[in-house]
């Protein structure tokens, strides 16, 4: 069940780079990542790309096919008819350092600025008791895999370079609805500081970055409009606000 | 030539950033000292993430009949009593200490109707023990631990004005070298992967955390990360690898389609009461209950059902055997013609759960098999076989401290240490090995470094470590090291595989020789960008000494255990169960040597029945009743 399938591949580093036509073979079942390794082993032996567990679990093989973000690892070549060109190309919100490996490290560099965990101070452990359904809400957003292509398609940061500084992008804002949600962490205002520190108010709830997930977490519904929404309630309502301190607490059982 | 390389000095340097490592750098921070965390991949993408039923601690959450005693005595079974027993008992005792501080840093384990850590089933644990996240415990372990290393970074950027003060994470580089000076750990050596520049580090100590090597097979649920780096760079460093022969191979791979063929099937599919069949829709594991564990598990299918109801007066289905011989009984299947079109058998759990509970206890299966294969787990079986998971042999180590055999100053703990799993590790037992032996080569090392101070690297050695680095660079029209490492894939499948025989591994310990031999001659195409057949080169080192003494293990131990099956010796045998192999390097081929494995305490013997004990030992041992 051979067929001969056409890519063009973006080769190139920080300074310069273009699309090269190949031609491989490739057999049905295999997702794009088989390919690009073939191609790595027959015809170009320094073609730079990253991976790691090819199963979808650790996030690591994101880039983008026919110009949308995926992981190569779960992207079938049957998804692609047999005179098709898939076009792969490096996750364009990132600086390349070599044809399909771009520069993160702006995502570890968000993930510091969000506040950790904070655990009660005469919680010990083994203490902690939780109902398997608190837990879930959180759960939902611990699923994530760290790939960032919420990060990649979110045209707050895609296309204006000038925003990174002051917007933490989808991939955080569910890390702190996360926190946030978490039936034991003390940390308070967590969704204040969405907005104040981590630009929560410039995210105008496109969903592209739900679109794109591949872990299917409902990054828009479930993370960020309940904290927008939240947000607006206490920033006009002092009682409300007061009752937000107050009930984080009640989850521990 | 040394003076441009990028230097930095830590008190300790960890390889690799799975949940051993990361554990021991916590532990390493919260003693004051600094750390530098050095992996292969980005940060949080380590194997740990593919881990996926559960961490096994006996918290007793679901059966409270539970304890560190029933724990231990599962684990000794399960490695078939060629565990270190001093690993099995640290392990058993600390195990729910370690993962009530995960939830301390933040974890969300799934809970029990009380509000507790739920525990689930496993193969070879006697009761519901493993802490589990849906089918994804592994991602939230790691989750876990890098975000307490970032939750300590942030204390140090308030405290000292940078986040790096005390740890920094070095990620995208690999470790060429453990330096040594005077006979003692002097730092590390090695190159980033994203431009090849090379990076020094001068440290007192070396904690070794770099998982598996799973890649020197063909078939692997390892990703290519897993190329037995540590065992490798301990071997040279003058440390010793304890009992390489056993590998463990998962009994459920997927076998179809072809991209995906060895990525892990959650044993909690088993746990969750999923049945294995053949060709003929036979149940076929009932056949294959070893004499041992006969008064554990059902040889009918209507106790095994029942199991699932009511656990106090039912043995448990066969299905949850320990991996080796699921992993031998599906491959027996297989070789007698009774496989599925792919050369499987049929994994199913639709019959037994609903669609909703199949999709909320095991999601990312049900993804994986819908995404990868086309195939609806929640109405239709999985085609599965076996696939190479994980080592149980690895670096000898002092148990309590972590601390390599051998060398002074270097450390090693998780998968790539030895001894903890004995001949087969249960599932389950990995995750908190990683948290247990993580946290005590952290403190190893940690003790070391206060009593030995630093111990400066000299030009030569630095230039020693360089030279090697550029050499394939050097050469031109020289061996390709792609296809090497599928001729050595090949040696392994075909010879070193789950079944051995006296005459395959002579042939195999031939031909990877003859690899190693022609691997001295790699030529590297392209420059040192970001470069992956540059960076192959040096891994493929590394595979060809950890099969170079698997093979030569394994063809010494002429009985079957664990993941060991020797064809020409198929049963276990009594005096080969009181010893090590011991492999070490001279520089030109690894050697093996016999040693005596250190004999169980009379308190810990006496934790057996002694009928069950006649079973492994020798009359003699047990007329001893205990080495005290």
């Amino acid at each position: 069940m051979a067929r001969t399938l056409k890519l063009r591949i973006w080769r190139g580093n920080d300074e310069d780079g273009a699309l090269q036509d190949v031609t491989v073979e490739g057999n049905n079942g295999e997702v794009v990542l088989d390919i690009i390794h073939r191609v790595q082993a027959t015809q170009m032996g320094d073609l730079a790309v990253r991976w790691n567990c090819k199963a979808g679990k650790c996030g690591s093989c994101s880039m983008e096919i026919n110009g949308k973000p995926r992981l190569a690892c779960m992207t079938q070549i049957s998804a692609y008819g047999d005179d098709e060109v898939i076009t792969i190309t490096p996750l364009r919100a990132f600086p390349v350092i070599k044809d399909l490996v771009t520069d993160v490290s702006f995502n570890y560099k968000k993930a510091l600025e969000v506040r950790a965990y904070e655990h009660p101070v005469d919680l010990k452990p083994g203490e902690a008791r939780m109902e398997q359904v608190d837990v879930e809400r959180s759960q939902e957003f611990r699923k994530c895999i760290e790939c960032f292509l919420c990060q990649d398609t979110c045209h707050v940061i895609r296309d204006h370079e000038e925003n990174k500084k002051s917007f933490a992008g989808p991939r955080f804002f569910i890390r702190i609805a996360e926190l946030d949600m978490h039936p034991l962490d003390t940390l308070r205002n967590r969704k204040q500081t969405a907005q104040s520190e981590h630009g929560l108010g410039m995210c105008n709830i496109t969903k592209c970055c739900t679109e794109v997930c591949p872990e299917h977490i409902r990054i828009t519904d479930n993370a960020i409009i309940p904290m927008k929404e939240r947000v607006v309630d206490v920033k006009y309502d002092p009682l409300r606000w007061l009752g937000s301190v107050i009930r984080k607490r009640d989850g521990i059982l | 030539m040394t003076a441009n390389i990028e230097r930095h000095k830590y008190d300790i340097v960890v390889i690799g950033a799975g949940g051993a490592g990361l554990r021991a750098a916590v532990e390493a921070r919260e003693a004051g000292l600094t750390v530098a965390i050095v992996c292969k991949s980005l940060f949080g993408k380590a194997h740990t993430v593919m881990a996926e039923g559960g961490a096994a601690a006996s918290m007793g959450n679901v059966n409270d009949k539970d304890n560190w005693m029933v724990h231990f005595r599962d684990t000794m079974r399960g490695g078939k009593f060629l565990n270190h027993y001093r690993m099995a008992e640290l392990h058993a005792k600390e195990a729910p200490d370690r993962i009530w501080e995960l939830e301390t840093w933040g974890a969300l384990f799934d809970r029990t109707k009380e509000g507790k850590i739920s525990q689930r089933n496993f193969g070879g644990h006697e009761y519901p023990r493993l802490a589990h996240v849906g089918d994804r415990t592994g991602l939230e372990l790691i989750r876990t631990m890098q975000q307490r290393i970032v939750a300590l970074q942030q204390i140090d950027a308030r405290e000292t004005g940078s986040p790096e003060t005390n740890i920094r994470v070095f990620a995208e580089v690999t470790i060429t070298e453990i330096l040594n000076e005077n006979g003692k750990v002097a730092g590390a050596y090695g190159y980033r992967r994203e431009n090849g520049a090379e990076v020094l580090f001068e440290a007192p100590a070396v904690v070794i955390a770099t998982g598996g090597v799973g890649k020197t097979f063909k078939i692997t649920s390892n990703s290519w990360e897993g190329t037995g780096d540590g065992h490798a760079l301990a071997l040279k460093a003058g440390a010793n690898l304890v009992d390489m022969e056993f590998l463990q191979f998962h009994p459920t791979g997927m076998v179809w389609p072809l991209s995906v063929k060895g990525i892990l099937v959650t044993e909690s599919v088993r746990g969750e009461g999923g049945i294995l069949t053949n060709s003929l829709g036979e149940r076929f594991m009932f056949k294959y209950i070893p004499d041992v564990f006969k008064n554990q598990y059902a040889d009918n299918e209507a106790e095994a059902d029942r199991w699932y109801i009511d656990q106090d007066n039912n043995r448990r289905p066969p299905e949850l055997l320990p991996r080796d011989e699921v992993a031998r009984a599906i491959n027996s299947e297989v070789k007698a013609g009774r496989g599925t079109e792919h050369g499987g058998v049929f994994l199913d759990v639709s019959k037994r759960l609903s669609a909703e509970i199949i999709k909320k206890r095991l999601p990312s299966m049900w993804h994986q098999f819908y995404e990868l294969a086309g195939v609806d787990i929640t109405k239709e079986a999985m085609e599965v076989g076996p696939t190479c998971h994980y080592v149980m042999g690895g670096v000898e180590v002092n148990p309590d401290t972590a601390a390599a055999v051998g060398v002074e100053g270097l450390f090693a703990a998780g998968e790539v240490a030895g001894g903890m799993h004995g001949s087969n590790r249960l599932g389950g037992n990995s995750l908190t090995d990683l948290l247990v032996f993580g946290r005590r080569a952290g403190m190893g090392a940690v003790a070391y470094v206060k009593s030995h101070g630093v111990n400066p690297v000299s030009d030569s050695t630095i230039e020693k470590a360089a030279t090697r680095i550029a050499a394939p660079f050097t050469r031109e029209g020289g061996e390709n090291a792609y296809s090497l490492h599928q001729e050595l894939q090949e040696i392994t499948h075909n010879l070193v595989g789950i079944i051995r025989t006296r005459v395959e591994l002579m042939e195999a310990i031939e031909k990877i020789a003859d690899i190693r031999q022609r691997s001295a001659n790699i030529s590297v195409t392209g420059d040192r960008m970001f470069n992956p057949g540059f960076h192959l080169a040096f891994d493929l080192d590394n595979m060809l000494l950890v099969a170079e003494s698997t093979a030569k293990s394994a063809l010494l131990r002429e009985e079957s255990r664990g993941g060991h099956t020797r064809d020409d010796f198929p049963g276990m045998n009594p005096t080969w169960r009181q010893v090590n192999h011991i492999s070490s390097f001279d520089g030109a081929n690894v050697n093996i040597k016999v040693q005596a494995l250190p004999a169980l305490p009379k308190e810990l013997f006496d934790l057996f029945d002694v009928h069950e004990l006649e079973k492994y030992m020798t009359p003699q041992e047990i007329a001893k009743g205990g080495s005290n």
